[in-house]
């Protein structure tokens, strides 16, 4: 360490420091610049500019790792490192926050709660997945972590006035305080066994011991339960459903696509990393998780009625499909992690989309009866939510089906054949579930004739996601090849 | 243009669907011609193929590959044999005859109504083309969704209980389908060492025995589902009956080919020692002769028109499966013959249900008798509908039966004693039908006015009886278009079946000249 901050620590931190300092121009500028109300949607301009300089400096890094032919840039001694992994989950939080930005200012309106800080927030979690993604040092990772999950907290109770967003605020925040903590205590017993807060040297001090030292047991159920809560697989997502019910749905939207992306790849950072010598111990716990996570995501969200916690219910099964590419955990596994968080992102966001579109002055369009018949007023919104849905199921030629299809022959590569065989079965049940929508969407009679709350920004985005959902599905390759460069190795 | 004539037979319908969807909602004679034209133009461009394709040739014709996503090996690899060539003039020819009939049979969101059938007709046609399994999965999932929506929008009374069940039913044996292309996959590159889905390169691979036979088992439910096969039947009857006419002449005539196709297509020629396999052999037409027999004396048993005409499919399609699974030339080439014939009596069938509904909202067979004196014509247009699907001689059903039995004789006496258990009996519930529906005095009065056939009608017809009575009176080119593909298939099950066989009296493919004699 013989120097505080090298040009290399730059390099790799900029983008951070760019999101961070637009976040907080965002705060000062808010109340200096836009007094009302109806000015602010000009902030997601500083949010557009935000994501466009880091995205600069992403690109910046991605081409300097392909000139030098290397797999990774560290900085600040090993606790930040930016590698294909990084770069790939850093893309898709950026996407997500840009998306996410422009289809909520018309929402805010009608919920009567447009404020500048909301902007701002998007921005400061985003810098907080950019560490969660590119941290190799405990402590980094769990300041991203947390950074992150104070600005959802916020974003969740953001409709003051809303008991359901209080409520749903308060509960995520007692969960993920405690999930934080018992993630944090996990951390503090990887350091007491390796004296480091390193990845890379934890992982070999934990590799250096016996399998059944308890303390090694102790740490890696601690760290794994705290990890499971964040991305919320059963037994540990009770909080999901409620705060994704309660929460301004484009919060929810961010929250089940971005953090969700987050936690998965700090989830893998640290099941392939310090981890990684105890896979005999945690492959077998991970397969029954997620297959309770398909178990408990598909049934319960058979019986919603709140169309907002069916996706959160199917957005549990989708955890599950995901940690099925980790249980496989060989090349092609990872990569399915990489190409199914990268499809989630665009199909999920697409779906709440056009939820937020249902949210009008006099109505909550949450209930799935308020999709009925939303063919006849307007079918161009009813072919997108088709398309959504069939790729959620994993239909082809939808992006869905690209992502399952990693995630099945991952598991056939490794002769999970069980595995495979339940994992394939519940997308039939995941499908009677999506068609309840479709089904209300396409057969049902016209709910209301009050016309949908569109703006610019949500048709824009809604365009982009359609697009990418099909195109993804039709024509996977260049995705492909991105998610093959960034597999970690 | 040559080269990419297959491309233009799957795109038509597709191209005519993305223009139908400009056309103003509100001007439906517009929709209708235009959904007519494309449909038309979809029958006319793969007529060509008939001429192009060239029966002496060995594999497949008219091959198309371009590389679709290298990095996992897929292919857009379209090609076409004796097998593929019927299927898809069955399919391009069915689905227009459904959509000209339903001119005056639905009425509302007709855009979206004949956008889903174009959107089909592309998939199905794709199903039959392909031969890289990875495009084949694609287009087999696509026939799905537009098969949702035309049961669950345009149906019956329980339509939306019928559509899920149709489209649970099929995805979850499809995806374990998927299971099992998957684990070919892998396998191809374990002992080739690069990753593809093209069937050829499939079909180098030596698996063992035991894993082809899981693979098969996993197809099986794929494919036995679509068929449908006992005992995955129960979500036919169903789909039939809520769906509206156009879309139970689809279903019946050409979707469930898909499952009968898989088999020949991909479960024999790709696992050809796991279909040898007593067990797997005698499970198969066993299961083909359940159907056979509980299809028909179903059918005996109904009181409702439409689903009458349902259980005779599982019957029929039972005849299907016997011929493939006894495994000699005759039999498979019977049960391609089968599969067309089947295509054409049933839809005629079901079209005729349509009309009577189209014009009483009933299918009760009890309201109805004695149309013979008011429908002349319709009576006569059924008839030989009925007569066909019953085999008469003369009429299609009785070539493909009568070389199924052929077969399963060959294979084993028993099996075809059995069949023709069902052939008895399917003359007994048509042959009833037909007494009790058009012979007589006309016994409710509400029938006592009914309009007979109108030209549009006729012309639906006209085509299927022309081609019921070629394939009836001079089926030889049917039987030299198939003769290849059909040797190819049994070559690679039963290594050496020719030369053993040449000695033997029977089963040379020589006899198949011998099925034209009987036919005239």
């Amino acid at each position: 360490m013989s120097q505080y901050y090298t040009a290399t620590d730059h390099f790799v931190l900029v983008p951070a420091i760019l999101l961070a300092l637009f976040g907080i121009a965002i705060l000062l500028f808010d109340f200096l610049l836009f007094p009302l109300a109806r000015q602010r949607k000009w902030l997601i301009l500083f949010v557009a500019l935000g994501a466009a300089f880091s995205g600069g400096a992403f690109y910046r890094q991605q081409a300097f790792l392909a000139r030098n032919a290397i797999d990774r840039i560290t900085a600040f001694d090993g606790a930040l490192v930016i590698d294909g992994f990084a770069l790939f989950f850093n893309w898709v939080f950026l996407a997500a926050s840009l998306i996410v930005a422009l289809v909520s200012y018309k929402y805010l309106e009608i919920e009567d709660e447009h404020r500048g800080e909301y902007y701002g927030l998007i921005l400061l979690a985003n810098c907080g997945m950019f560490f969660l993604a590119a941290g190799a040092d405990l402590v980094t990772l769990f300041v991203g972590l947390e950074l992150m999950a104070v600005c959802f907290y916020v974003m969740v109770g953001f409709l003051r006035s809303d008991k359901r967003s209080n409520e749903a605020a308060l509960k995520y925040l007692l969960l993920g305080a405690f999930s934080s903590g018992v993630l944090v205590y996990g951390f503090s017993v990887l350091y007491g066994i390796s004296g480091s807060t390193k990845l890379a040297d934890i992982a070999g001090a934990v590799a250096a011991r016996p399998h059944d030292d308890p303390l090694v047991l102790l740490a890696l159920v601690t760290t794994a339960v705290g990890l499971l809560f964040k991305i919320s697989a059963v037994p540990f997502h009770m909080w999901a459903p409620d705060a994704y019910e309660g929460a301004p749905t484009t919060v929810t939207a961010y929250l089940s696509v971005a953090s969700k992306a987050a936690s998965f790849a700090f989830l893998v950072r640290i099941f392939m990393g310090p981890l990684a010598s105890l896979r005999d111990l945690w492959e077998p716990a991970l397969a029954v998780i997620a297959v309770l996570s398909m178990t408990v995501g598909n049934l319960a969200a058979i019986t919603q009625s709140n169309v907002k916690r069916l996706l959160a219910y199917s957005s549990i099964s989708h955890a599950g499909y995901i940690l099925l590419g980790l249980v496989a955990g060989n090349e092609t596994g990872i990569q399915g992690v990489l190409v199914y968080v990268l499809v989630y992102t665009f199909m999920n966001l697409g779906a709440f989309l056009v939820l937020i579109a249902l949210r009008r002055q006099e109505l909550l369009g949450e209930h799935v009866d308020d999709l009925s018949g939303l063919v006849h007023k307007s079918p161009g919104y009813a072919f997108l939510m088709l398309i959504f849905l069939l790729s959620l199921a994993g239909i082809p030629p939808t992006a869905g089906f690209i992502g399952k299809y990693f995630i099945f022959l991952a598991l056939i590569q490794t002769q999970h054949y069980w595995l495979a065989v339940v994992a394939t079965l519940y997308v039939a049940v995941a499908v009677y579930y999506y068609f309840r929508l479709v089904r209300s969407m396409f057969t049902g009679v016209l709910a209301d004739q009050v016309p949908l709350a569109t703006s610019f920004g949500l048709q824009v985005a809604l365009a982009v996601t359609g697009v990418l959902t099909l195109a993804i599905g039709v024509y996977p390759q260049p995705f492909l090849s991105l998610a093959e460069i960034s597999v970690l190795r | 243009m040559n080269e990419h004539w297959l491309s233009i037979v799957l795109f038509t319908p597709l191209a005519g669907m993305l223009v139908l969807l400009l056309l103003p909602s509100s001007n439906k004679t517009l929709i209708k011609i235009w959904a007519n034209v494309a449909g038309l133009a979809g029958f006319l461009v793969s007529l060509p193929l008939v001429f192009r394709f060239d029966r002496n040739a060995e594999g497949f014709q008219m091959v198309e590959k371009v590389l679709w996503i290298p990095s996992l090996g897929v292919h857009y690899l379209l090609g076409i044999d004796g097998i593929s060539l019927l299927l898809v003039l069955l399919t391009t020819l069915i689905g227009f005859l459904a959509i000209l009939s339903s001119w005056s049979a639905v009425e509302e969101r007709l855009k979206q109504y004949y956008a889903m059938f174009l959107l089909q007709q592309t998939g199905m046609i794709g199903v039959f083309l392909a031969l890289d399994f990875f495009l084949f999965y694609v287009f087999w999932e696509v026939v799905l969704v537009p098969m949702y929506f035309i049961i669950g929008v345009w149906g019956g009374p329980r339509k939306l209980y019928a559509a899920i069940k149709f489209f649970l039913y099929t995805l979850a044996g499809s995806v374990l389908m998927l299971l099992g292309i998957l684990t070919l996959y892998f396998q191809h590159f374990r002992q080739f060492g690069f990753y593809t889905f093209e069937i050829s390169e499939l079909m180098k691979l030596q698996l063992p025995v035991e894993l082809q036979q899981w693979v098969f088992w996993a197809f099986f439910l794929g494919f036995a589902i679509k068929v449908p096969m006992f005992p995955f039947h129960t979500w036919l009857p169903d789909a039939h009956v809520e769906a509206p006419t156009a879309g139970s002449v689809v279903l019946a005539s050409v979707l469930l080919k898909m499952g009968t196709y898989g088999f020949l297509r991909f479960s024999l020629p790709l696992l050809p020692q796991a279909s040898i396999t007593p067990a797997i052999v005698q499970t198969l037409v066993w299961l083909s002769i359940v159907a056979i027999l509980y299809g028909a004396l179903v059918s005996l048993m109904q009181k409702d028109w439409k689903k009458l005409v349902a259980y005779s499919s599982v019957s029929h399609l039972g005849f299907c499966t016997l011929g493939i699974f006894a495994l000699n030339p005759n039999g498979i080439a019977g049960s391609v013959i089968q599969q067309v014939n089947h295509g054409i009596s049933t839809g005629m069938l079901f079209l005729i249900v349509g009309i009577v509904y189209e014009r009483r909202h009933t299918r009760e067979i009890k309201e109805y008798g004695g149309l013979a004196h008011v429908m002349p014509i319709y009576s006569i247009v059924f008839a030989f509908a009925m007569l066909s699907s019953a085999g008469l001689p003369l009429l299609n059903g009785f070539i493909g039966e009568f070389t199924i039995l052929q077969g399963a004789f060959e294979a084993n006496r028993i099996w075809a004693a059995c069949a023709v258990l069902g052939i008895v009996l399917g003359a007994a519930y048509l042959l009833w039908l037909y007494q009790r529906t058009m012979l007589g005095e006309v016994t409710n009065e509400k029938n006592r006015h009914l309009p007979d056939l109108n030209l549009r009608e006729l012309a639906v017809f006209a085509p299927l009886i022309a081609w019921a009575i070629w394939i009836g009176v001079y089926p030889k080119p049917y039987f030299e278009v198939l003769e290849k593909p059909v040797a190819q298939i049994v070559e690679r099950v039963r290594p050496g079946y020719f030369n053993s066989a040449s000695t033997a009296v029977v089963t040379a493919p020589s006899t198949l000249p011998s099925v034209r004699g009987g036919a005239q």
